[in-house]
């Protein structure tokens, strides 16, 4: 059978899979809907965790971000795990005590503040809705990949799929549709590294495999017997070395960049929204700790993997592409050549593929190769001459990583809107029926904005998502852990945090991004060298301080407030089930 | 309710002491091995990788894993020590 064939059979299951599990976990009140009735088990909320935040990027792009990065990629895969530790500390104990649905709810009962409340969700939106763009935009561009169809036919067959199982299921829907995805995507992810790990190296185990020495059959895939026996990371630094580039284990950003880049995805993570309301769910506060552990090994199956598969895919595409003659190339270059991934253009007229320094668009540069992030993933099935049916299944995994990221995310936009705006602010009376009923359209509106974004996508989508990690560290997590951790911040001292690290961070982040050109965002006119990713750490800075100064100076919050802290901080006997307000 | 407010009080000082040294080797295994010196420590291999890139690559996010865990059990001891375990 075809991969076509194969394609839409396996993403076809998957889908009536994720369907099926809609119907069956139906929300039926409000607790339900923004919470799951707190009676997820700390297990499947890990793996929904996993599904939840690894998105499109992490699944289709950052292998091969990481292949082009060498150890400078090391910032993601640090950045984008270390956040559970600060959640499992700091963070998701002490919100599920506190027993309510919304990050803005806490921040607004905390403070005493409905401006606070405004704020932050505000903020929540904002983020969410720039990461859900880029999540639609990936459903289009897997469906028109593998099922050859048009990029806004995927992106309307994911958004009718979404809105199915948000609207209907809320948060219990998607949490168990979260857990089948997490199932499907890393299953997709693993099989084509382990084959590829036991081809190169002979070591079915893909983490290890990259350590290890290239075995005597990876030498012959190679084309090059010299390398038998060597360590594979040792052969890819000397390939690196002979074309010029610096070594693929050693460092080229500067060290400062990629400490304070590190720093804002680690925090930002700890602040994102859907991440934090997915311990919401879990029956116990002990369980909030665990499930940031289940989380964090499901998400560390994927990025321990991740650089494997990079490393195997560096040290393939250089050994079987440079100094080769087009006619010898292998079959999986030529066949994704039409996706205009990779391309070759014989700048020298010789015939030969030339890989160098330098962008192929770039007539000084001797480069002929352009290898895009995405091939590394969405072509490794086929450079490990794997069975079609694989190919099909890496189809659904990149699907299940973009539906799942983008549902939690609009959860995070419904429930600011029904229960943080409409229900405590604008129509406090409405019933719990009416709110239901609030919050089931505001995910259906929220589904169909997020769709326009991937039918037209904002020119400046790649360039926000600083904005999102960065504003997420600046504003929510320094605004939560004082929450917990002072009881004498006062409100005044909270909303001048969080508007001075917003209004800087986000204010760094236009001026570099989108009022100067390209050409001068450099290291050279950054302040210290910190680039508009890292920022956010120095806004979170700022939050702290000035959240600090201020409360020190102006009136301690009620007594009331500072007991509600101190009951965050101790689990007791009962844990106060969910009210609706 | 003195009392529980003094046991309270105990368990949060315990509490922030986990943390406090659980969030030092977290900082060190990632910001320290992985970023500051790691360019020293990939004088040292272990197996096919210079100990920095693993640091970097790999080694800090096991150790994330193994810093909760060892977090979960150390705060259900303390849950039992003060009897605030929930069951």
């Amino acid at each position: 059978m075809g991969i076509l064939a194969w394609t839409w059979i396996i993403v076809g299951a998957s889908f009536a899979l994720y369907i099926g599990i809609a119907f069956w976990a139906k929300a039926k009140s409000t607790a339900d809907f923004y919470a799951a009735e707190q009676s997820v088990h700390p297990i499947l909320n890990g793996m929904a965790t996993g599904a939840d935040w690894m998105s499109a990027a992490s699944f289709i792009s950052m292998a091969g971000l990481i292949s082009f990065l060498g150890r400078d990629g090391s910032m993601y895969l640090m950045g984008w795990t270390g956040g559970y530790v600060l959640l499992a500390m700091l963070l998701a104990p002490y919100l599920r005590k506190y027993g309510k649905f919304t990050v803005p709810q806490f921040i607004g009962d905390r403070y005493y503040s409905q401006s606070a409340r405004v704020i932050a969700l505000c903020c929540a939106i904002f983020v969410s809705f720039t990461y859900v763009a880029g999540q639609m935009r990936g459903v289009g561009i897997v469906f028109a990949r593998f099922l050859e169809m048009d990029i806004n036919t995927g992106v309307i067959v994911g958004m009718a799929l979404v809105f199915l199982y948000a609207t209907m299921g809320g948060m219990k829907g998607i949490t168990y549709t979260q857990v089948a995805q997490y199932v499907v995507l890393i299953i997709a992810y693993m099989i084509p590294a382990i084959f590829v790990s036991i081809m190169l190296t002979g070591n079915p185990i893909p983490q290890l495999g990259y350590g290890s020495a290239i075995s005597a059959g990876g030498a012959q895939i190679l084309g090059d017997a010299s390398v038998q026996g060597k360590y594979l990371l040792d052969v890819v630094d000397g390939l690196h070395k002979d074309l010029g580039f610096a070594a693929y284990t050693s460092g080229q950003r500067p060290m400062i960049d990629v400490f304070f880049i590190t720093i804002a995805l680690m925090v930002g993570t700890a602040g994102l929204p859907h991440v934090i309301i997915r311990f919401f769910t879990v029956p116990k506060i002990r369980d909030a700790r665990s499930s940031a552990g289940y989380a964090l090994i499901c998400i560390a199956i994927l990025y321990t993997t991740a650089p494997a598969v990079a490393a195997f895919a560096r040290v393939n595409f250089i050994k079987t592409l440079h100094n080769v003659e087009y006619a010898q190339a292998p079959s999986w270059f030529k066949n994704w050549e039409k996706t205009k991934l990779v391309a070759w253009k014989d700048k020298n007229g010789d015939g030969v593929m030339q890989y160098a320094k330098g962008a192929i668009t770039d007539d000084k540069s001797a480069n002929e190769l352009k290898i895009d992030n995405d091939i590394i993933v969405l072509a490794s099935p086929e450079i490990a001459k794997l069975p079609n049916w694989v190919v099909a299944l890496v189809a659904a995994g990149g699907l299940a990583a973009a539906l799942s990221t983008a549902a939690g995310l609009l959860l995070v936009i419904a429930a600011a809107v029904s229960h943080d705006l409409l229900k405590s602010f604008l129509t406090p009376n409405m019933t719990e029926k009416q709110e239901l009923l609030a919050a089931r359209i505001a995910a259906g509106v929220a589904v169909c904005i997020a769709g326009l974004f991937g039918i037209y996508p904002p020119g400046f989508v790649a360039q926000v998502v600083a904005f999102a990690f960065g504003l997420a560290a600046a504003s929510f997590f320094p605004a939560i852990i004082m929450g917990v951790f002072n009881r004498k911040i006062n409100v005044y001292g909270a909303m001048t945090g969080m508007i001075v690290g917003i209004v800087f961070t986000a204010g760094y982040i236009i001026w570099f991004k989108f009022m100067n050109p390209a050409s001068y965002n450099v290291a050279a006119n950054w302040w210290f060298g910190i680039s508009p990713e890292g920022i956010g750490t120095v806004g979170m800075f700022l939050n702290f301080i000035c959240a600090w100064v201020v409360s020190k100076f102006t009136p301690e919050p009620p007594m009331e407030v500072q007991e509600l802290v101190l009951s965050l901080r101790y689990p007791g006997k009962n844990v106060p089930k969910a009210s609706s307000h | 309710m003195q009392d529980d407010k003094v046991k309270m009080q105990a368990y949060w000082k315990e509490n922030l002491t986990y943390i406090t040294i659980l969030l030092s080797i977290w900082f060190v295994v990632s910001y320290v091995c992985g970023i500051l010196i790691a360019d020293p420590l990939d004088a040292m291999s272990i197996g096919g990788f210079k100990l920095g890139f693993w640091f970097a690559n790999q080694g800090s996010e096991v150790i994330f894993v193994i810093l909760i865990f060892v977090y979960v059990w150390l705060m259900n001891n303390l849950d039992r020590k003060y009897d605030v375990h929930e069951d």
